[in-house]
């Protein structure tokens, strides 16, 4: 597959937002995992050509940040935090009872395609662990038997909506908004979780 | 007795569409960008410096001084200046920044056009981690909506343009250089210094970088006047902060309240440790920080104390544990972090994180000996102030702290040829503990 026109256009407007050009990267490529549903030569290549780099160069910038993948990601990335608070929360068993009911490694998607596992560090929600991500929205308070749902029903297609967040699009859509194209979508969801206000609650009734 | 709890930056977290303009401003939001346009960039520098505010993202430096360190602003040869708000938040246990955007990303915002105007900033950049999708959704729609009402863009008051740039998964981009090589389209690996940001930052310009927390407190500084951050807090450590109790507490969660409280007034309002537990060990401030235990319950948290009880204040982190929780699996999953965030540019960071999990995970199999606990110090010794940035440093932190109060638990594991605890026993769903009178 090659970049075609349109991305081509699109990342040459992302590297033209900013004061200098290569600073524009790291949304072009995850433009480039919205569309190639990984990181791919191609895209390396396009986003060379687009700020006058090498692709050696490019690549270099890809393969230090976990978020992009040189491997292709399932319809919906499910990232487990196995970082010692979640770990101790219960994060552990969560991420090894997916493996299983999956039939999945780390960072593995299953043989339908929908769901890649991986375990994912601390994503700053610490209040409410052990926490799961999907497509990184947040899925709060979890156990295993409430993971275990949540992946049978993104394999089966049933909405699913996030505990502070949006309906739960695709990773790829979910990567196109990361390089920049809003899907108009900030509105869903409320405000803040019940940990978020616990320091507001112990005021009521004062 | 009054609540030591002080709403400010959650006051209005938990009001209908609190993310929207519209609301933001029925509370008074944007009066204090107004009030602040009325004065010289320089009195809201002094204001700012006046308050006592110290940088939130950890490291506690006085944030009116960072930006007293830009080069004098030329008027008849202007060159570019940047702010960039370090969103980056992921050190283990922190979790205030990201609440704070999702709930109320104009208060953001309008921090950033106040200090903006106050540095002569005409660009401004959020820099927030990549992996909290709707945290990105609600913060360039806040900006969106900002420039709609004429708060942003070359032709609002302050001149300022503001973009929200999300990264890709790095711990490293964190520490203030890496984020600004990450930000030009980089590797995110640090920089040596000096030259600091404030002389060449961002495309090697004048630079101020600070954390969300600290840019969000701006606008209630200039709202409400120094002299009334000022008055909270202790002497030396001023103003409010947001403390994040997380683990084995009974409502952890979001508490803000003046810097100095303890953590023993801090579990009070949150319903204690969790039913039928005791406190084993919680790190002040993440974990980079050094654990403390039940023995510094009434350390006041501030900068000062909590650094005369060994640790550091940090982000305020407080990750609670309780008993049945195994410090040197704590630790070993930590030092995994670490190993796995490094990100290769030095030699002691690079390697020794990779030794340190190598001992420590002998050790929680009941596989190690004796000796390995003065070579993991070993370790320690030749990674901490060794590293080219605090990212080394951080990583002995939980390991150097664990080995002085927890020694005994380590050589447990010796005798016991393996980790004695149940991690079952530590999950959010373990069976109710019976307490017996």
């Amino acid at each position: 597959m090659s970049i075609n026109a349109t991305t081509y256009a699109e990342l040459q407007e992302i590297a033209g937002r900013y004061p200098q050009a290569r600073s524009g990267l790291l949304p072009m490529l995850h433009l480039v995992q919205s569309v190639e549903g990984r990181v791919t030569p191609e895209g390396i290549n396009a986003c060379a050509e687009i700020l006058g780099l090498t692709a050696a160069e490019v690549s270099g910038v890809a393969t230090f940040y976990t978020m992009y993948k040189r491997k292709p990601v399932g319809e919906h990335h499910v990232g487990v935090c196995t970082n010692t608070l979640c770990a101790v929360m219960g994060g552990d068993q969560i991420f090894a009872e997916l493996k299983e009911h999956l039939q999945v490694g780390n960072d593995e998607t299953t043989a339908d395609g929908k769901v890649t596992l991986e375990h994912v560090e601390c994503n700053a929600a610490c209040d409410y662990a052990p926490v799961v991500m999907v497509n990184w929205e947040f899925f709060d308070n979890q156990t295993p038997a409430s993971a275990k749902q949540l992946v049978d029903d993104l394999r089966a297609g049933r909405e699913v909506t996030a505990s502070r967040g949006a309906k739960i699009c695709s990773w790829r859509e979910a990567e196109r908004v990361l390089a920049g194209y809003d899907d108009g979508r900030a509105d869903e969801g409320p405000s803040a979780g019940d940990a978020s206000l616990a320091g507001l609650k112990t005021l009521e009734g004062k | 007795m009054s609540s030591p709890i002080t709403p400010v930056l959650t006051a209005n977290w938990g009001t209908d569409r609190s993310w929207t303009l519209d609301a933001y401003t029925r509370q008074g939001g944007y009066q204090a960008l107004a009030k602040a346009l009325t004065k010289s960039p320089d009195e809201v520098v002094a204001a700012v410096k006046d308050s006592g505010l110290r940088g939130r993202g950890g490291a506690g430096f006085p944030t009116g001084m960072k930006w007293g360190f830009l080069p004098p602003y030329d008027e008849a040869n202007p060159t570019p200046r940047y702010l960039v708000v370090n969103a980056d938040e992921s050190e283990p246990g922190t979790c205030k920044d990201i609440p704070l955007m999702m709930a109320s990303p104009h208060t953001l915002v309008e921090g950033v056009i106040i200090s903006s105007y106050a540095i002569r900033a005409k660009q401004a950049f959020i820099y927030v981690r990549g992996e909290v999708l709707h945290v990105i959704r609600r913060l360039r729609a806040a900006v969106a909506e900002a420039y709609a009402a004429g708060h942003l863009g070359p032709d609002s008051p302050a001149g300022v343009d503001l973009i929200v740039h999300a990264g890709a998964g790095a711990y490293i981009c964190g520490e203030e250089t890496a984020l600004l090589d990450s930000l030009e389209g980089r590797r995110g690996q640090p920089r040596l210094r000096p030259p600091f940001p404030a002389v060449a930052g961002l495309y090697a310009r004048p630079t101020v970088i600070n954390n969300v927390e600290s840019i969000a407190s701006v606008p209630a500084i200039i709202g409400k006047g120094a002299d009334w951050f000022a008055s909270l807090g202790t002497e030396k450590s001023k103003g409010f902060v947001i403390y994040s109790l997380s683990g084995h507490v009974t409502r952890p969660g979001q508490y803000e309240a003046p810097l100095g409280i303890t953590l023993r007034e801090l579990l009070d309002l949150a319903g204690g440790v969790r039913h039928g537990h005791q406190l084993k060990f919680w790190t002040p401030g993440g974990s980079s920080t050094p654990i403390l235990t039940d023995q510094h319950l009434d350390v006041p948290l501030d900068y000062e104390a909590v650094g005369a009880a060994g640790s550091m204040l940090g982000t305020r982190a407080l990750q609670v544990f309780d008993e049945t929780t195994c410090v040197v699996r704590a630790v070993l999953r930590w030092s995994e972090f670490y190993k796995h965030e490094s990100c290769g540019k030095c030699t002691p960071c690079r390697e020794g994180t990779w030794w340190l999990v190598q001992v420590l995970t002998r050790l929680e199999n009941g596989q190690g000996n004796a000796a390995d606990l003065d070579q993991l110090l070993d370790q320690c010794e030749n990674i901490a102030g060794r590293s080219f940035c605090a990212l080394g440093d951080g990583a002995t932190s939980p390991v150097v702290s664990s080995i002085q109060h927890f020694r005994d638990e380590y050589l447990a594991h010796l005798e016991h040829g393996g980790c004695p605890f149940d991690a079952a026993a530590s999950t959010a769903w373990a069976p109710r503990q019976e307490v017996h009178a």
